[in-house]
């Protein structure tokens, strides 16, 4: 898999004095119990799936549940105690202390939570700093970050200090920061958690526009469901260091593949997240209203006109060719009887 | 029952009480028993007692043993010394080159290596001090003395005290802005025209030296402590107790080692101020958060990079409070090294005090003093300093420092030479005001003292009466009534009622140790006086820091007092009260209240200042009055902040009682004093300092497992 651009094969993380050898001697079945009676805590267990280049990976769990051990793996802030991670097809885990250096310098940029800045340093000066570090000329590496100010929208703040910003403006700064070097893989640890929920929002219909024009690869933490639909091409749900279920959202809100994912999905508004793609028939030879939709239509902005239809309503791909069906019933029960399908 | 069942605590303090109290009557005083003024082993007398450990005798007066123990640590004091003579004379002896006489020399290895140092230190200090005042000795440095006697010009010719105050202004005024300027031009001026020049700039030339030299050792060692685990473990306990040795302890076996002068001085001062700096770099570098690590590792910083443009500038607001302290301990030794040699302005200080005129000691504290501040300052806006990066700035405006010095030395060169003519006889006042030319208000002081004597006398001796004779006096019999065996139980109770066995035991070693030493009567003397002074300071501090509280100016009005107390070197405040209390008990332990009042007060304010103000705001909601929230809600919340003051008050106190000894006092202090001028004193300081060390370390055991419980028990951090 050449495009993978994020690779992770049986990757495990243990913390603990006696990790590797216990991880060894458990060949490749770790419980999480008989390690914790043996005084190790498991953070990732045995996790593999890929991040193809563009593609924006969510990885949503709650607290404890091993999202940021398995981030800090990949980002290899922390070392995996078993498995092999593979970035752009180089193995991250035998990379030399300055391989790894010029590999975070120019291809890795990362989103913190509580955003990390460097509270002595002003805004320009913070998100000029990855540029520096480099190696940059101070003119250049000013311009640069000049340049990434405007971007997310904070000119005539490049010379606040940190402490004087609101949290959604340090976390822009925490953003300019680390698309300074122009990375080719973006990390975002629960970027906004920390912030208040209105900001929030518009804090993610920015991130949104941004990768838009950026196409990063991205891999995205965050314990909020909905907000892992909002943004996720495709979603893995953690729990105890486990990936329970990796897929598109729409998948995940169909068929949860646990009894833990369900508890997730049960409260999700459908309409909001599925497509007509996701809930229309084989096209069939029988009669056909008037009406035609597109599959890619979000289910919650089409519903009323498909209701009105007494007959199944054609669905139509780019090419306005009809590559299914929907009956209005089809609607209704994914709207209000999904609940009791799915249980 | 029941109430020993609510109060178990308190049942257990009645029974210690009663025990140690019981332990006091039931040992009574030996009859032969008395305040011996003279060390033991001076005192030529055939009721001692003798007895000999790893060949060293040891002479004592022995009493029962519930009473006095033993000093069966007698011997390590004469064992330490004859240890560090035998690393100094005898061991290892090598060949080294000596550059002087052009051979090899066989030398111990530790006598080479402290005199290497003793060689750097000295061209440092030299070198700098002879550019602000002038002199041959840095050219020796390189050439010869030969060299120097056969080329007159030879000679570096030291700056006009004009350029140095130019350069001063100049530089505050980049550093911070035209307030900090004016502040320093001013400090300047003040010392030249009062005379006070040359002592003053060796004074600098000192500090200059010790004060970045400890930075970076004391940076570099916290730096390391904090990578690796080992290191912080190998350094905690030597930080442990330098935190509570009083400085002058240290002045002896440095000056075994190092002998006597300035550079001698430098290396006591980096001891001394390098254990701080340490810890704050330690505290400051735990404290960044570990998502600013991960981000600078993210950005792909190096670990010098993570280090140096990540860590520290994170950590900077302790690792500042690390450089703020090592500069006033600077100053502190810069007065208290003038007993081992080391010149300027304390020097004079120590003079003046001891002719007793206070009015020239007043002068060259103020200037001390006045130069501390300074430097304070502009440490402290050097390290908040930014740059500009969009100023497009014209070659005039991005030099104009440069050139504004480089003017002022022109000037001032001019001004020299120009004065060289004009003062022809005499001294030549635009280039250096020489010492005792200058203005002096010292007769103005003295007789301003002579005054408030004649005057008050009758009241001033009443007062010092009535407190030796009622209060100190019985005091002081009171804590030496104690049997060594009652204190120790009520020391070891304390520690396990508090801490429970842990604390007993640490407790416990630290006053055997004390207990087996020769000096058990002078610690008992030096804590009757840190009681003394804890308790009043405590209070004025408590009292003056809770009505400060009150209102937002006054507390900020009061904390700022403070910082300028503290920047005064702890030897300076012996000089007013010998002004009106003369040499006394009385004059020491007004000293101390006055001194250790400061982190009294500091800590009053801050404790009562971290009580969240959501908790404020609920008493104030249900009703309060403002008393009652004062005594329900903030100072329960704020006790443990405060105990930490009582921590700092103690140590603060035992290092004015120990300087006290200057004054005169019999404790510990006298004989680290004397232990000064004995040929064998390098042991003897070093293990008084240790007793020193260990009351405050007792204190602070106890007082930081009683604060760590009570925060737990409140939810507090």
């Amino acid at each position: 898999m050449s495009d993978a651009v994020i690779k992770c094969e049986s990757v495990y993380k243990i913390f603990g004095a006696n990790a590797k050898k216990m991880l060894q001697e458990a060949n490749g079945n770790v419980d999480a119990k008989t390690f914790q009676e043996n005084g190790c805590i498991v953070g990732v267990n045995n996790a593999s799936f890929e991040v193809s280049k563009g593609e924006m990976l969510v990885v949503m769990g709650l607290s404890g549940s091993g999202k940021s051990t398995l981030l800090r793996c990949i980002s290899r802030l922390t070392d995996a105690t078993g498995g092999k991670i593979y970035i752009e097809g180089q193995d991250l885990l035998s990379l030399k202390d300055k391989e790894l250096i010029e590999l975070r310098r120019n291809k890795m940029g990362m989103v913190f939570q509580s955003f990390a800045l460097l509270p002595h340093k002003t805004v320009l000066e913070n998100i000029a700093f990855p540029l520096q570090i480099k190696g940059i000329e101070t003119e250049k590496s000013i311009n640069k970050a000049m340049d990434m100010v405007k971007l997310v929208g904070l000119d005539g703040r490049e010379n606040y200090f940190p402490r004087e910003l609101s949290g959604g403006q340090q976390q822009r700064v925490g953003i300019a920061r680390s698309l300074a070097v122009e990375p080719d893989i973006w990390f975002l640890d629960e970027p906004f958690s920390a912030l208040d929920p209105l900001i929030r929002k518009e804090m993610q219909d920015e991130f949104l526009r941004l990768q838009e024009k950026l196409k990063k690869t991205i891999m995205f933490i965050t314990h909020d469901f909905d907000e892992a639909l909002k943004l996720a091409d495709r979603i893995a749900i953690m729990k105890d260091g486990i990936i329970e279920q990796l897929d598109t959202p729409a998948k995940i809100v169909l068929n949860p593949a646990t009894e833990y994912v369900k508890k997730f999905t049960e409260e999700v508004p459908r309409e909001k997240v599925l497509i007509i793609e996701d809930v229309m028939d084989a096209p069939t030879s029988e009669n056909l209203s008037d009406l035609k939709v597109s599959k890619d239509e979000i289910i919650e902005n089409v519903a009323e006109k498909i209701l009105s239809q007494e007959k199944s309503v054609g669905v139509t791909d780019e090419n306005n060719k009809i590559v299914g069906t929907v009956h209005p019933s089809k609607i209704i029960h994914t709207v209000f009887g999904g609940r009791k399908e799915s249980s | 029952m029941e109430l020993l069942k609510k109060y178990p605590k308190l049942f257990q303090w009645l029974f210690l009480l009663i025990v140690f109290f019981a332990l006091c009557f039931a040992i009574d005083v030996p009859e032969t028993y008395k305040f011996i003024r003279g060390q033991a082993e001076f005192i030529k007398d055939p009721n001692q007692s003798t007895y000999i450990l790893f060949g060293k005798e040891v002479r004592y007066y022995a009493f029962d043993n519930f009473w006095r123990l033993p000093p069966l640590l007698g011997w390590l004091p004469i064992w330490i010394n004859d240890g560090l003579f035998f690393l100094l004379n005898e061991w290892m002896p090598m060949e080294f080159w000596d550059s002087a006489t052009q051979e090899y020399k066989t030398r111990p290895l530790v006598l080479q290596i402290s005199r290497n140092i003793t060689a750097f230190m000295t061209f440092l200090i030299e070198l700098i001090r002879e550019i602000l005042l002038g002199g041959v000795e840095t050219i020796v440095a390189f050439t010869s003395w030969n060299f120097v006697s056969a080329y007159p010009w030879a000679k570096l010719p030291g700056l006009p005290w004009t350029i140095v105050a130019a350069g001063a202004a100049i530089l505050a005024y980049k550093l911070s802005g035209k307030g900090l300027a004016i502040f320093a031009a001013l400090v300047m001026i003040y010392i030249s025209v009062f005379g006070q020049w040359k002592p003053s700039m060796q004074t600098l030339s000192f500090i200059l030296v010790a004060a970045p030299l400890s930075f970076i050792f004391g940076l570099s060692l916290g730096v390391m402590a904090y990578k690796s685990k080992r290191v912080e473990k190998a350094l905690y306990p030597i930080l442990l107790v330098m935190q509570t040795m009083p400085q002058y302890a240290v002045l002896v076996p440095a000056m075994v080692l190092f002998g006597i002068g300035d550079h001698a001085a430098v290396i006591i001062t980096m001891v001394v101020a390098i254990p701080p700096m340490i810890l704050l770099t330690l505290i400051g570098l735990r404290g960044v958060s570990p998502e600013v690590i991960e981000a600078g590792k993210m950005s792909g910083c190096s670990n010098w990079q993570l280090l140096t443009e990540v860590l520290i500038p994170t950590a900077r607001r302790d690792i500042l409070i690390g450089v703020n302290q090592v500069i006033m301990v600077c100053f502190s030794m810069a007065v208290i090294s003038a007993f081992i040699g080391a010149k300027g302005l304390g020097w004079n200080l120590l003079l003046a005090l001891n002719q007793l005129n206070i009015g020239l000691a007043l002068e060259a504290g103020l200037c001390i003093s006045l130069i501390a501040i300074l430097l304070d300052k502009m440490s402290l806006a050097w390290a908040n300093k930014q740059t500009d990066y969009f100023g497009n700035l014209t070659f005039y405006q991005r030099y104009k420092n440069t050139i504004f010095f480089g003017g002022a030395v022109l000037i001032g060169a001019i001004l020299a030479i120009f004065g060289s003519f004009f003062f022809k006889e005499g001294f030549n006042y635009l280039y250096e005001v020489p010492h005792n030319k200058g203005i002096s208000t010292a007769d103005f002081w003295n007789k301003g003292v002579d005054w408030i004597f004649d005057t008050f006398f009758v009241y001033i001796k009443a007062f010092n009466t009535w407190l030796i004779t009622e209060v100190l006096q019985p005091m002081r019999a009171l804590y030496l009534r104690m049997p060594a065996v009652a204190t120790l139980v009520l020391v070891v109770g304390a520690g396990y009622i508090i801490g429970g066995i842990r604390s007993a035991f640490t407790v416990g070693g630290l006053t055997l140790f004390i207990a087996l030493s020769p000096w058990w009567d002078r610690a008992l003397v030096t804590t009757y006086m840190a009681t003394f002074g804890v308790i009043i300071s405590c209070t004025i501090g408590f009292i003056v820091g809770t009505l400060c509280q009150q209102n937002k100016y006054t507390t900020n009005f009061m904390l700022g007092v403070c910082d300028i107390f503290q920047t005064f070197p702890s030897f300076v405040y012996l000089i007013p009260v010998m002004m009106l209390f003369g040499v006394t008990d009385t004059s020491v332990l007004i000293a101390v209240i006055v001194y250790a009042t400061i982190p009294a007060t500091r800590y009053t304010i801050e404790g009562l200042r971290s009580v969240p103000a959501a908790l404020h705001d609920a008493a104030t909601m249900s009703g309060v009055t403002k008393l009652q929230r004062l005594f329900k809600i903030e100072f329960p919340l704020a006790f443990p902040h405060m105990m930490l003051g009582l921590n700092q008050t103690i140590v603060f106190a035992l290092f004015m009682v120990i300087i006290g000894a200057f004054i005169g006092t019999e404790d510990l202090g006298q004989y680290i004093l004397k232990a000064l001028s004995d040929k064998a004193g390098g042991g003897k300081g070093l293990v008084l300092g240790i007793c020193v060390a260990f009351i405050g370390l007792i204190f602070d055991n106890l007082i930081r497992t009683w604060v760590e419980k009570r925060k737990k028990h409140l939810g507090i951090d």
